[in-house]
């Protein structure tokens, strides 16, 4: 099973990684590796989850990110590892 | 496993850069709905296209989704209809009634062209090559999406010069049929030499004959790329260049050949080729002038653009190698000059000439390419545009094509509006010299002297 890309980029406020772990654990969706930096003030993180266990469907969660994204005022990603996986490894 | 940067690299690609995925092309063949009877001919062409084409634009927005990377377009292209059409099609007229079910069969399965309104006459016209190309006017006017290719000539076997002079009235005709929009109707209609069969990319696209009953090809694109890139080695050597345009390449490829992949195995069609074309838009930050200017030229047309294009279309292309398991179709740099910011504003300034554009025709990746002229222009001159075109395809066994809008009602200094990814364009001169003694002799030039290999 392919593992899953979120990437969150935007402004940095209080509580982003909390709002978006929240979304993930309501939809049984496990996070294995986070890393994140701040330059200049935005936020850019990254996370590799598994969405093996999560019941709905790959486009819905990208979607409902991509919303919960909007509701918090930074852009949220969800995209398959291969993008990355095919254009930086050989 | 992937890091961060990396992550970051390709997004931005994406979200800033315009990198997209600008077409998934699905090439059927229609040579098994030949009939001797018109109305069933068009039935088994609207069924097989239907049948084989009502997942691909759900498929690749699918995939779109998934990877998060933009897949612009969804298209088809078919088996060249003056084959398809012969049997049944005894007027123009009736071949104007295929283009019909053609766009027809594009409408209901929501591509938004269909290439293969086709003939392949390099060496001489059949009838119902001939037919075909008499009807394209009237099936230009008479259609949305229809997108149709004349191949002219080849390396092999010289030019049809019956054929150039005919195209030189059909593309006068298409103009005069859509004269209400800038003669819109020569967007779609390209003159080819050397044409190749697995081509993804309108306006010359088709199925070829060599190719098996469907295929997927696949066309990223990227100019927005190859400029940043470029704008971090600003002074470097050739050497250096020539490395970051590769790499940069090699990296916007393995996009398409993830995605062809992909659409091949999601739809249960064959994989055929990526073609790894560098396809400016319009849009702001999507030029191949501009990837040009940043090379270090002070517009597109100054002198060293010919080198400047040489070096950026065949870095392309060994980029683009290395990345995909097969590469075909065009592969390199197109020079359209409506489609491309940084083209109109060099053919505005008066940096980039027809004689310049064709000279870089000569490196780049396919030929002239929506090229607005005076509406006046005699068919003659335009089919002598095409022979220069075609004899360059021809002896330096590339690709060449000529893809050009007299409009009709206007001159130099005038503009043309196409609307959307055809974007816009100044009239641009044409040498007013008379060549009509030359291209009304008739017969073909002969296959140059290094088509000899067997």
């Amino acid at each position: 099973m392919s593992k899953t890309i979120i990437t969150v980029v935007g402004k940095d406020t209080v509580g982003i990684i909390a709002r978006v772990c929240t979304y993930l654990a309501d939809n049984s969706i496990n996070i294995e590796d986070i890393s994140q930096t701040i330059v200049q003030g935005y936020f850019n993180m990254m996370m590799v989850v598994d969405m093996e266990k999560c019941e709905k469907h790959f486009i819905d969660v990208a979607e409902e990110l991509e919303k919960l994204g909007n509701d918090i005022g930074v852009i949220i990603h969800a995209q398959k590892e291969e993008i990355f996986e095919k254009m930086h490894r050989f | 496993m992937i890091n961060l940067r990396e992550v970051s690299e390709t997004n931005e690609m994406i979200s800033k850069e315009n990198l997209d995925v600008r077409t998934i092309t699905l090439g059927i063949s229609l040579l098994d709905c030949i009939d001797s009877d018109k109305e069933k001919l068009k039935k088994n062409i609207f069924d097989k296209i239907y049948e084989s084409a009502k997942d691909l634009v759900s498929t690749g927005d699918r995939i779109s989704k998934y990877y998060g990377i933009p897949i612009v377009n969804k298209r088809i292209s078919v088996t060249p209809i003056a084959m398809v059409g012969g049997a049944a099609c005894k007027t123009p007229e009736d071949f104007t009634e295929i283009a019909v079910t053609l766009d027809e069969a594009a409408k209901k399965v929501g591509v938004n062209f269909i290439g293969g309104y086709s003939a392949l006459v390099s060496k001489g016209m059949t009838a119902a090559d001939e037919m075909l190309i008499r009807s394209i006017p009237l099936a230009l006017s008479k259609t949305e999406r229809i997108m149709s290719s004349v191949c002219v000539g080849s390396t092999r076997t010289g030019i049809d010069m019956d054929a150039v002079r005919l195209m030189g009235d059909v593309i006068k005709q298409t103009a005069e049929l859509t004269k209400d929009n800038d003669s819109i109707g020569c967007t779609k209609l390209v003159v080819l030499c050397n044409a190749p069969d697995d081509n993804p990319f309108m306006a010359g696209a088709f199925h070829g004959v060599t190719e098996g009953d469907k295929v997927i090809n696949v066309g990223v694109s990227g100019p927005g790329v190859v400029k940043t890139a470029l704008e971090k080695v600003r002074g470097e050597s050739f050497e250096v260049l020539c490395e970051t345009i590769k790499t940069t390449a090699c990296k916007v490829t393995r996009v398409g050949q993830l995605v062809a992949m992909e659409a091949s195995k999601r739809l249960g069609v064959p994989f055929g080729i990526v073609d790894l074309s560098l396809a400016p838009t319009p849009a702001i930050g999507d030029s191949v002038a501009d990837i040009l200017c940043e090379m270090g030229l002070e517009s597109a047309g100054a002198p060293g653009t010919t080198a400047a294009l040489a070096i950026l279309n065949d870095q392309v292309k060994k980029g683009g190698v290395m990345a995909a398991s097969y590469v075909g179709g065009l592969s390199g740099a197109f020079i359209p000059v409506s489609e491309d910011q940084g083209m109109i504003d060099a053919a505005e300034c008066g940096s980039l000439s027809i004689e310049k554009l064709e000279a870089m025709t000569c490196v780049c990746s396919v030929g002239l390419d929506m090229i607005a002229i005076p509406g006046d222009t005699p068919n003659t001159t335009i089919s002598g545009i095409i022979a220069d075109e075609m004899a360059i395809g021809m002896i330096n066994q590339k690709t060449t094509a000529v893809r050009i809008i007299p409009v009709i009602g206007k001159g130099v200094g005038d503009n043309c509006e196409f609307g959307g990814l055809l974007g816009h364009a100044p009239i641009m001169k044409v040498n007013p010299f008379s060549c009509s003694d030359f291209v009304n002799r008739q017969g073909r030039i002969p296959a140059p002297i290094h088509s000899f290999k067997n």
